[in-house]
């Protein structure tokens, strides 16, 4: 049972939050203009690194704010993510 | 009032909780029809400081914090989004006074008063019981009283709010559709309290396979 | 009750309570204290049962919850398989057997309740023996939040199982004592009979606490979020592999001593111990001074110590260095012991006595309980100097002490115990100093010698030689793994099973290792051990399970009308959390013809449904119609204030996974509906948008679903109905137009009213406050009684909106269909520069002409109901496998108002095969189906104004 750093609420546990997948995979700006193939890598492609990875995550039952940490994917240890202000407790 | 509100959300429960309550461990209860507002509004904008005026408190800016007016209890419920507690009958006083005060500047205001009622957890067992449903640490000294959370009790989405925490007062603010199985999850989870012994006699005799 | 085999006096048993039990049938008596092993010894029990595999006859061969021998079946009070008779605590009426292989689930529901509490603490102690007593009141006594726990009756842990004196006093004081101070400091939870089985992320531990058979509740699991945790958890005898090691009798040698101190029996009346080291002496001696004779220590070392050597010449005990107990005699349970000098190099062992004994101790040294260090992600490492694994690098908050981190002196464990609890207390911020402790006599221990394998044995007594009794694995099947080419310890577990059974190889597991190192012909450290994985314990899915059963298994989400769909008893659906009505049956009516009649009802008078399940999200902001048009594939700008129009929306890859109404209610103010399954998830999807795309936008959502309750009135004459209950509404069809709301008063109630339709019918929807939600209905069923107004379920429901066409997400779509595959080209805009889903729209894939379309189907008009899912194909007949699929039934009923079975299905390149004849695959049938336009009735729309 990880316990997730929700920047606003503290630390809390997993069940509270919802997984977002790959961080920084932004919508395109202008998708029309984009081939097919860059299309499908910005839908379909993500990375799945052994170690860090920047992921977002959902407080769910929580405050409902989508936020940024950096997992460790071998021990999860969790890191707030740089770009974000972490409030904790 | 009842005239006014028609039938709250644990109207069926009602001897469900008081049932459950046992005098010296829990009591259960219902806190029907209150009046309840989200409020969106940026924290650091005029608007939100107008507001604040308008309330008689500033807007709490710790993440579970709680103000107090009165009237009213502000649940701090996002980094821009409040819960604005009244009582019955005051949802179109709090919402004009939000909109009066926020003009033109953007913001929501939006009744939620039928989104959800209250239960009303109180005595000694209070933290205990919720304890067997909410990961949340309870302990007084990490949750004090006016301080309040979302969170999960049993499988159920709601808010807990500290009342007191000397002597225990929580409210457990729940989505009306979730209301009546957090009333018979509470009802189960404070069985253990409801005449011990007698229970345990019944245990045992179940135990000597009589009635299997 | 004392016997031959129990003590007149002494051990921690309430001799004053006799407890009477059964086992395998016989009648027996034994104290409250006992373990059903130690109640089953004092009988002189010691076989209890039969081995997995070969069927052997095997014995209780320790004290606790490393048993790898005494399964029992517990029949009384509540029958439970496969727990070790070393732990089930003795009470009256227990009755247990025997239990060869696998155990017998109940099959009456077990009327005991098991439940769940979360708790926190500053220091989690697990395990109450010297070093975690010594930890826990360290920490105590600094206030911090102390919880401790051990899987015992009482704390002490080793302690119980000798005679150590602490502070010169027997060790039970210190104890008993340390235990009232901790069970009087208001921060501190004391937990014995509880096993901490799993440590997982962040210090997040799980337990379960065995609160016995009289209590409300018979056992409770802990979910303990801990900053520090200590880990005192001690340490497991090693057993020896030898030809006949499985004989009843055969007991680890630790585990015979605490039979003796803790519950006075005597395991045997002649023993002969077998060690590497100094421990068996302890027990030799101690079980000697007890009374069981002791035929001789047999020491695999070429020296015996000399304190052990002292006390045992003191006794007259007979001391063979340098041999090793190569067999054993006996049937039912071990008659002899064969003693063979060690032999060097590879000679063969010559047997130089045999002798005569009914107890035989072993002793291969001491396994530290690393599991729950390592199940925290601690690494573990080979200690050649107590040739067994101990924790190497820990995580971050978790210390191990004591026994379980290799320290096997008292005083060490005391001392580093309390180091550990002071140490962990100031890791979160408490003043914490080490506790004083209680002097301890005991000396230095001086290492085993590493005995895996005893040399020169004859390949055919491998079969004799068990590694894993409960696995009734043996060397010969570690040999024929190494002998298949296989090394890693993980690929060696998997073929032999050693370490799989309940005890997880608890003995077994490092011997393991040890003799693969050995016919391998490696270190033991270049072998290392299998992971250790929770549970440490065996768990009751019982208790697992907690009270998340029955009713509580899942929230049961209703609505305000509930009770009065409750009364009419009508069968409910599940739609996600939600109970829904599915349909109301008159008195001697099926499904079938309710369904009928509810549909009839709608088509040709009125009907009502509660439709409040229907997610509610209130869109608010100056960039509000902005926000809508990037997230619904048509435009929502252009929507009138109002007005309410149908929208899909369709994640970026195109394909749709919610669709609902739009009512705009201001000029930046929308009320949008979702599915009733969808609700939480199209609002967390709008919230990933707005805060991490568009966080420029400015807009609120706020869900608003339960504060409306929501009444659907159907049918030609919905707007008579109305009109009864509604004064300040002009309901006439121009003043009042399709899709649009009115904001007025129902039933004398304040009500928001919608002109939308779900069945192609004239109808209303009518928003009260959830709280006045019942009397409203009340009020529309009664004004419309004289019309004969019909409540109708989801059923009806659904095979309205399918008669016009109307698809349901999730039933109708996937996951892998576009509004266009749809058919709903017509709600996908193409003025818009971009929404969610547009660019998809374009893909090589979304553009195949050979998509699956969604068509209406008709089978023969006299033909029964094809079901859902059902398969449809090309041909009248099957060829052979494979069989080209064209695609799938995902919505089929009887219409009442064709008078005839129809159906939706998503079939290949479906609206270029309109008119063909397909083939559903039902049972070993086919049956042929007409592929038809997805509207079946009203196609002109007519009748939507009434």
């Amino acid at each position: 049972m990880m316990l997730i750093p929700c920047p606003w609420c503290g630390p809390r546990n997993e069940t509270e939050f919802h997984y977002g997948g790959q961080a920084d995979v932004p919508y395109p700006a202008e998708p029309q203009e984009l081939s097919d193939v860059e299309w499908a890598r910005f839908l379909f492609y993500r990375a799945n690194p052994k170690g860090l990875f920047s992921e977002r995550w959902n407080h769910q039952a929580g405050c409902r704010r989508w936020f940024t940490v950096r997992r460790d994917t071998t021990t999860n240890e969790i890191f707030q993510d740089d770009s974000h202000e972490a409030v904790t407790r | 009032m009842a005239e006014l509100h028609g039938e709250s959300p644990l109207a069926a429960r009602a001897e469900t909780l008081a049932g459950s309550s046992v005098p010296g461990a829990v009591q259960l209860s219902e806190v029907a029809f209150t009046a309840q507002i989200t409020l969106r509004v940026d924290p650091k904008s005029p608007a939100a400081e107008r507001i604040g005026t308008a309330v008689g408190t500033m807007l709490p800016n710790q993440p579970g914090q709680v103000a107090r007016t009165e009237q009213l209890q502000i649940l701090w419920m996002g980094p821009d989004e409040w819960l604005l507690v009244g009582p019955e009958g005051s949802a179109g006083r709090i919402q004009a006074t939000l909109a009066e005060a926020l003009g033109e500047d953007h913001g929501s205001v939006v009744d939620v008063s039928g989104n959800r009622t209250i239960v009303e957890v109180t005595g000694p067992r209070s933290r205990e019981l919720l304890a067997k449903g909410c990961a949340l640490d309870l302990h007084r000294r990490s949750f004090t009283s006016d301080q309040c959370a979302q969170t999960l009790l049993a499988r159920a989405g709601v808010v807990v709010l500290c009342r007191d925490a000397d002597e225990p007062s929580f409210w457990i603010l729940v989505r009306a559709s979730f209301a009546r199985y957090l009333a018979d999850w509470l009802a189960d989870a404070a069985a253990e309290y409801r005449d011990r012994t007698r229970q345990a006699a019944s245990v045992r005799t179940l135990a000597n396979g009589s009635d299997r | 009750m004392t016997g031959e085999y129990r003590l007149a006096e002494g051990g921690r048993i309430n001799r004053d309570r006799p407890v009477r039990f059964r086992f395998d049938g016989h009648e027996y008596e034994g104290f409250d204290g006992d373990t059903l092993a130690s109640a089953l010894l004092a009988n002189g029990v010691h076989q209890v049962g039969t081995s997995i595999r070969y069927g052997r006859p095997r014995g209780i061969a320790s004290a606790g919850p490393e048993e790898p021998n005494a399964l029992v079946q517990i029949e009384e009070p509540f029958p439970e398989p496969m727990l070790t008779a070393t732990t089930v605590a003795l009470h009256d009426g227990l009755v247990a057997s025997s239990l060869p292989g696998q155990g017998r689930l109940a099959t009456d529901p077990d009327p005991a309740r098991y439940d769940a509490i979360n708790a926190h603490c500053d220091v989690l102690v697990v395990g109450a023996g010297p070093a975690g007593l010594a930890a826990a009141l360290s920490a105590a006594r600094s206030g911090a939040r102390v919880i401790i726990a051990d899987s015992d009756t009482e704390f002490g842990g080793s302690l119980l199982g000798s005679d150590e004196e602490l502070d010169h006093a027997p060790a039970g004081r210190w104890i008993d004592r340390v235990t009232a101070e901790l069970r009087a400091t208001p921060e501190v939870t004391v937990l014995p009979r509880t096993t901490v089985f799993g440590c997982y992320d962040d210090n997040y531990l799980v337990a379960v606490e065995h609160r016995g058979e009289d209590t409300f509740t018979r056992q409770r699991t802990w979910h303990v979020r801990a900053r520090e945790v200590v880990l005192a958890t001690g340490s497991h005898e090693r057993p020896l592999v030898f030809p006949g090691n499985d004989r009843p009798g055969t007991m680890l040698a630790g585990s015979a001593r605490t039979y003796v101190h803790r519950y006075g029996v005597l395991p045997g009346h002649r023993a002969v111990a077998f060690t590497t080291n100094d421990s068996a002496y302890a027990a030799a001696v101690d079980l000697h001074d007890a009374g069981v004779e002791i035929a001789a220590v047999v020491d695999v070392r070429p020296v015996a110590t000399t304190l052990w050597t002292a006390r045992c010449v003191e006794r007259g005990i007979q001391i063979l260095t340098n041999c090793a107990v190569t067999g054993t005699s006996g049937t039912d349970r071990v008659s002899g012991a064969q003693i063979s000098p060690v032999p060097s190099g590879d000679s063969a062992p010559t047997v130089a006595s045999e002798l005569d004994c009914d107890l035989l101790l072993v002793s291969g040294g001491w396994n530290p309980a690393v599991h729950l260090h390592s199940q925290a992600r601690g690494t573990v490492r080979y200690s050649e100097e107590i040739c067994a694994l101990v924790p190497d690098r820990a995580t971050r908050g978790v210390r191990t002490v004591g026994a379980a981190a290799g320290t096997f002196t008292t005083g060490e464990c005391l001392r580093t115990g309390s180091e550990a609890g002071s140490a962990a207390a100031r890791a979160t911020g408490f003043d914490a100093d080490p506790a004083e402790v209680p002097s301890s006599p005991s000396g230095p221990v001086t290492p085993p010698q590493p005995t895996w394998l005893l040399p020169g044995l004859s390949a055919d007594s491998d079969h004799d030689q068990f590694v894993d009794l409960a696995r009734d694995a043996t060397v010969a099947d570690v040999r024929k793994a190494v002998g298949a080419g296989m090394s890693s310890v993980e690929h060696i577990k998997r073929f032999t099973t050693i370490g799989t059974a309940h005890d997880q190889g608890k003995t077994s597991g490092l011997l393991s290792s040890g003799v693969i190192a050995e016919l391998l012909g490696v270190e033991v450290a270049q072998v290392g051990a299998t992971t250790f994985r929770p549970p440490y314990a065996p768990v009751a899915f019982a208790a697992l399970a907690g009270r998340d059963r029955g009713d509580l298994y899942d929230p049961i989400r209703v609505t305000a009308m509930h009770d009065w769909h409750l009364a009419q008893q009508c069968p409910f659906e599940n739609v996600g959390q939600w109970k829904r009505p599915w349909y109301y049956p008159r008195p001697g009516e099926d499904m079938d013809s309710a369904v009928l009649r509810e549909c009839h009802a709608v088509r040709t008078g009125v009907g009502m449904q509660d439709v409040s399940t229907l997610g509610k999200i209130d869109v608010q902001g100056p960039d509000a119609a902005e926000f809508l048009d990037l997230v619904y594939t048509n435009k929502m700008s252009t929507l009138k204030v109002g007005r309410i129009r149908y929208g899909l929306m369709c994640h970026a890859d195109g394909m749709v996974f919610d669709d609902g109404t739009v009512m705009r209610t201001d000029e930046h103010r929308y009320l949008i509906s979702t599915t009733s399954g969808g609700a939480a998830g199209v609002l967390e999807w709008l919230e990933d948008w707005l805060q991490t795309e568009w966080p420029h936008l400015r807009v609120h959502l706020t869900s608003v679903t339960e504060h409306w309750a929501t009444i659907a009135l159907a049918g030609p004459r919905s707007r008579d109905v109305l009109a009864r209950v509604t004064s300040d509404i002009d309901l006439a069809a121009d003043a009042f137009p399709f899709m649009s709301w009115t904001d007025g008063t129902v039933a004398g109630r304040a009500a928001r009213v919608c002109r939308i339709s779900f069945s192609g019918e004239l109808a209303f929807e009518i928003n009260v406050p959830w709280w006045h939600g019942r009397e409203v209905w009340d009020a529309l069923y009664e004004a419309g009684s004289d019309l004969d107004i019909t409540p109708y379920g989801t059923e009806t429901m659904h095979v309205l909106r399918a008669e016009k066409g109307f698809p349901i997400v999730g039933q109708d779509t996937d996951g892998t269909v576009t509004p266009h595959d749809l058919g709903m080209s017509w709600a996908v805009s193409k003025k818009k520069d971009d929404f969610l889903g547009m660019r998809s729209f374009s893909r090589a894939d979304t553009v195949r002409s050979d998509r699956k379309h969604l068509v209406g189907l008709l089978p023969p008009a006299d033909s029964a109901v094809v079901p859902e899912g059902t398969q449809l194909v090309e041909l009248s007949e099957l060829p052979e496998p494979p069989v080209p699929m064209l695609g799938h039934i995902t919505s089929s009923y009887r219409s009442a108002a064709l008078d005839r079975p129809f159906a939706l299905a998503l079939v290949k390149s479906g609206r270029d095969r309109i008119g063909q004849t397909v083939y559903g695959h039902v049972g070993d049938r086919l049956v042929p189906v007409e592929i038809t336009e997805p509207v079946f009735y009203d196609k002109e729309g007519n009748r939507r104004d009434g």
